[in-house]
């Protein structure tokens, strides 16, 4: 496992950007709210960032790549029909983890 | 106020619940004791990141790469500001509380008449579900057979459903195509950094595309 202490920093290091984002804005109010750029980037970057963050988790998993497409396949279509989270994350990965662990 | 905390809050309670239990498992089956979870779940108490996080340091990322990551997937923090009616929390200490634990739900749920103890005790309540979901996850976790491998594609699943709510209520296609093209441009150059060549092209873009719908 990884060093104790370094998790510990990890941890610190998450909950005190989290934090900044989420206590700094409201010192800031008046400019955010006035700023063009910032309106922008809060409407075009979050579907932006999520993709790369699809791409890099998928570059962590080492299934076969058709286990891959049909549990990307499942959850995004559950997700387009039923719009809940909690049931695409669920069907999706129980679809990765059958497909991975079935004994070959 | 209970009462009231608790009526406020019960939808949000079940919707963590199958979350947080996936966020423990994830933990149970990783390299790091089962108990690290409530610690995540606890201090840092933002969920997509913490998902994200237990990648990273398992997998031996850099103290910056985590800095980046976290910055990333909770940048759009900074936009409830606009609404979240913080100015009704008097008091310091309550007030650190109150933007520290200014997650997704809690700025869905509170409304702008609401009363001090009302929106504490709200933001209180979730933290408290959200800890105890991805507890009992990491302490039932441990029962399922250590040959069940794949539990990570949870992390993927996430971001693939987060991304398409931001599509849709964005209708813009284009953006995530373009992402797309530049994570994995930098995939095949900087296999290492992807995070950040990733986001710093695509960061890049958007504010080029910017720049040319104010020209």
């Amino acid at each position: 496992m990884p060093d104790p202490a370094f998790v510990v920093a990890a941890i610190l290091v998450s909950a005190a950007v989290t934090w900044a984002l989420r206590a700094l804005p409201f010192a800031l109010l008046a400019p955010l709210r006035a700023s063009a750029l910032v309106r922008y980037l809060g409407a075009h970057m979050p579907a932006g960032v999520m993709t790369v963050l699809v791409v890099y988790t998928l570059t962590t998993l080492d299934g076969p790549p058709v286990a891959l497409i049909v549990a990307l396949a499942v959850t995004a279509g559950l997700h387009l029909w039923r719009r809940n989270i909690a049931l695409s994350m669920l069907a999706g990965t129980t679809f990765y983890v059958v497909l991975v662990s079935w004994p070959s | 106020m209970l009462r009231v905390a608790l009526r406020d809050s019960t939808a949000v309670g079940l919707a963590c619940l199958p979350m947080g239990l996936a966020f423990g498992v994830l933990v149970a089956h990783s390299t790091l004791p089962w108990w690290w979870a409530s610690v995540f779940a606890t201090v840092v108490f933002a969920g997509s990141l913490e998902f994200l996080l237990l990648g990273l340091v398992t997998g031996g990322a850099s103290l910056s790469q985590i800095a980046l990551a976290a910055l990333l997937v909770n940048a759009r923090h900074v936009f409830y500001a606009l609404t979240f009616p913080l100015h009704r929390v008097s008091g310091r200490l309550a007030k650190a509380y109150s933007t520290f634990a200014l997650t997704d739900e809690a700025y869905a749920l509170a409304q702008p008449h609401w009363r001090r103890g009302r929106i504490l005790t709200l933001q209180a309540l979730i933290h408290v579900y959200w800890v105890s979901s991805v507890t009992l996850g990491a302490v039932t976790g441990g029962l399922l057979p250590a040959r069940v491998t794949g539990l990570g594609f949870a992390v993927t699943a996430l971001f693939l459903g987060l991304g398409l709510d931001a599509i849709r209520s964005q209708r813009d296609a284009l953006t995530p195509l373009i992402a797309a093209a530049c994570a994995l441009l930098a995939h095949w150059c900087f296999p290492r950094e992807l995070l950040v060549v990733a986001m710093a092209l695509f960061t890049g873009y958007v504010l080029v595309r910017f720049a040319v719908s104010r020209a």
